[in-house]
């Protein structure tokens, strides 16, 4: 319960600062707004080409503005040595790091709640066609972001090419849920049916979801505290 | 003493392929449907056991790290990540000769092939975050949990196999397959390449272990010097 409380504060504390401030939201909607507008001279986009990259488009998007997230989660706690306090403090690592992946987790769902709108509009896509299945698609993929970004976001933190390092080492590691997602939401958002083929992504993304959540549970004391 | 040795074990090693070629080349007969360049299979699929070792064997290394933080598996774990690397590449040049003659492309996005360069992409950042981090205890504790990390990626290349349906040839060996696909002949000479790499791992590794356990040293008197 007091576990539970410390994790919420944690997050709580994360997403007041990020609504009053906005410094990673503003960046991470407007930067997939262009990137969505950009993809548009890449390809035909009226065309039914667009159809079948959706999902990959989408999903890269999110990654690249999901990234700008997560490397400002634990870069804010620099100032006034805010990391070493936290650290300090009686919340035990795992904790903060819950903390700070559900505050992530939030803020990434937030670019990707207004990304897609403004991907259906710009792409002319109904891409709400099955929202019970794109809903757990959207939650456990962007945990499975959220999870591995939270914590190469906590490895990185005090190196000097940090912007740089960060997208290097998470977005290979991700790739196992980007694939899944992309898959999946392409075939949602075009409204068909998921094939009985394809149904291992789904236990995919739960997998990867379970083992990564764990490893960056067990594994954050050590990057945090040594 | 200790040299002496690191150079007998390279000399059997490099003895013993020379060995292997030769009966590579000489001894066995050209495969009925491919013709002489599956011979490349011979090179190809003991680079990549070799490296996927080396790399279980560093994320082992980095798992006693984290639990007895001595500084002598960290050095164990990136030797051996930065010799895995060099056989990675070899597993990924060899294969793409091969996919050059048979499929006459060089590289396509099976799920094999693509987790093969995903794990050459991780560990390679890996020997770059070691760079971005100059104090040896945190970058021995950071590049030890990425480690751990990427040891994910090693697995599924080894069974993309099993769980897609790749372009790349499933499985030939008996402990995967249950006998009956390779001549015995022919399997025996990929244990002994394999077993012929893994000793030349072994001398690279303890080669690449006294350079990083010199460079730390030196790095230590510097700092000495520098604090008086």
């Amino acid at each position: 319960m007091r576990y539970l409380r410390q994790t919420l504060t944690i997050a709580g504390k994360d997403l007041r600062s990020e609504i009053r401030t906005k410094e990673s939201l503003n960046a991470a909607v407007s930067f997939a707004v262009v990137i969505l507008v950009l993809f548009s001279f890449a390809v035909d986009p009226s065309a039914d080409q667009i159809k079948e990259m959706s999902g990959g488009l989408l999903w890269l998007v999110f990654a690249f503005a999901g990234a700008l997230v997560l490397n400002r989660s634990f870069a804010r706690e620099l100032g006034n040595d805010c990391l070493d306090a936290l650290v300090a403090s009686p919340v035990p690592s795992s904790a903060l790091f819950l903390g700070k992946a559900l505050a992530n987790f939030v803020l990434l769902l937030i670019v990707e709640l207004v990304a897609l709108p403004v991907f259906g509009v710009l792409y002319n896509m109904s891409w709400a066609r099955q929202p019970l299945l794109l809903a757990p698609v959207l939650l456990l993929a962007t945990w499975g972001m959220t999870v591995i970004g939270t914590i190469f976001s906590a490895l990185t933190v005090n190196l000097r090419l940090r912007e740089l390092m960060l997208p290097m080492l998470i977005y290979p590691m991700m790739i196992p849920v980007l694939m899944a997602a992309m898959r999946l939401t392409t075939l949602l958002v075009n409204g068909e049916a998921i094939p009985a083929d394809d149904q291992i992504w789904f236990r995919l993304l739960v997998g990867f979801d379970v083992i990564f959540t764990s490893l960056a549970v067990t594994l954050v004391d050590v990057v945090l505290v040594g | 003493m200790r040299e002496k040795i690191l150079y007998g074990m390279g000399i059997v090693a490099g003895l013993w392929l020379l060995r292997n070629l030769y009966v590579i080349l000489l001894g066995l007969p050209d495969e009925a449907l491919q013709g002489a360049i599956y011979r490349i299979l011979f090179f190809h699929l003991p680079s990549w056991f070799t490296c996927f070792t080396a790399y279980f064997l560093a994320g082992g290394a980095s798992i006693l790290y984290l639990w007895k933080k001595d500084l002598k598996y960290d050095t164990f774990a990136v030797s051996a990540v930065e010799v895995g690397t060099v056989f990675t590449m070899v597993g990924l040049v060899t294969g793409m000769i091969w996919a050059r003659i048979i499929w006459g492309i060089w590289w396509t996005w099976d799920p094999r092939l693509t987790w093969a360069l995903i794990t050459y992409i991780v560990y390679a950042s890996y020997l770059m975050l070691r760079r971005a981090v100059d104090d040896p205890t945190t970058r021995a504790r950071h590049s030890a949990v990425l480690c751990i990390f990427a040891f994910a990626s090693v697995m599924i290349t080894y069974k993309a196999i099993d769980w897609w349906r790749t372009q790349h040839p499933g499985a030939v060996l008996s402990f995967r397959t249950g006998g009956g696909t390779m001549d015995p002949r022919m399997e025996s000479i990929i244990y002994q390449n394999w077993a012929a790499l893994m000793l030349l791992t072994a001398v690279l590794v303890a080669i690449r272990m006294r350079q990083e356990t010199m460079s730390r040293e030196i790095e230590g008197m510097r700092r000495f010097a520098h604090a008086i």
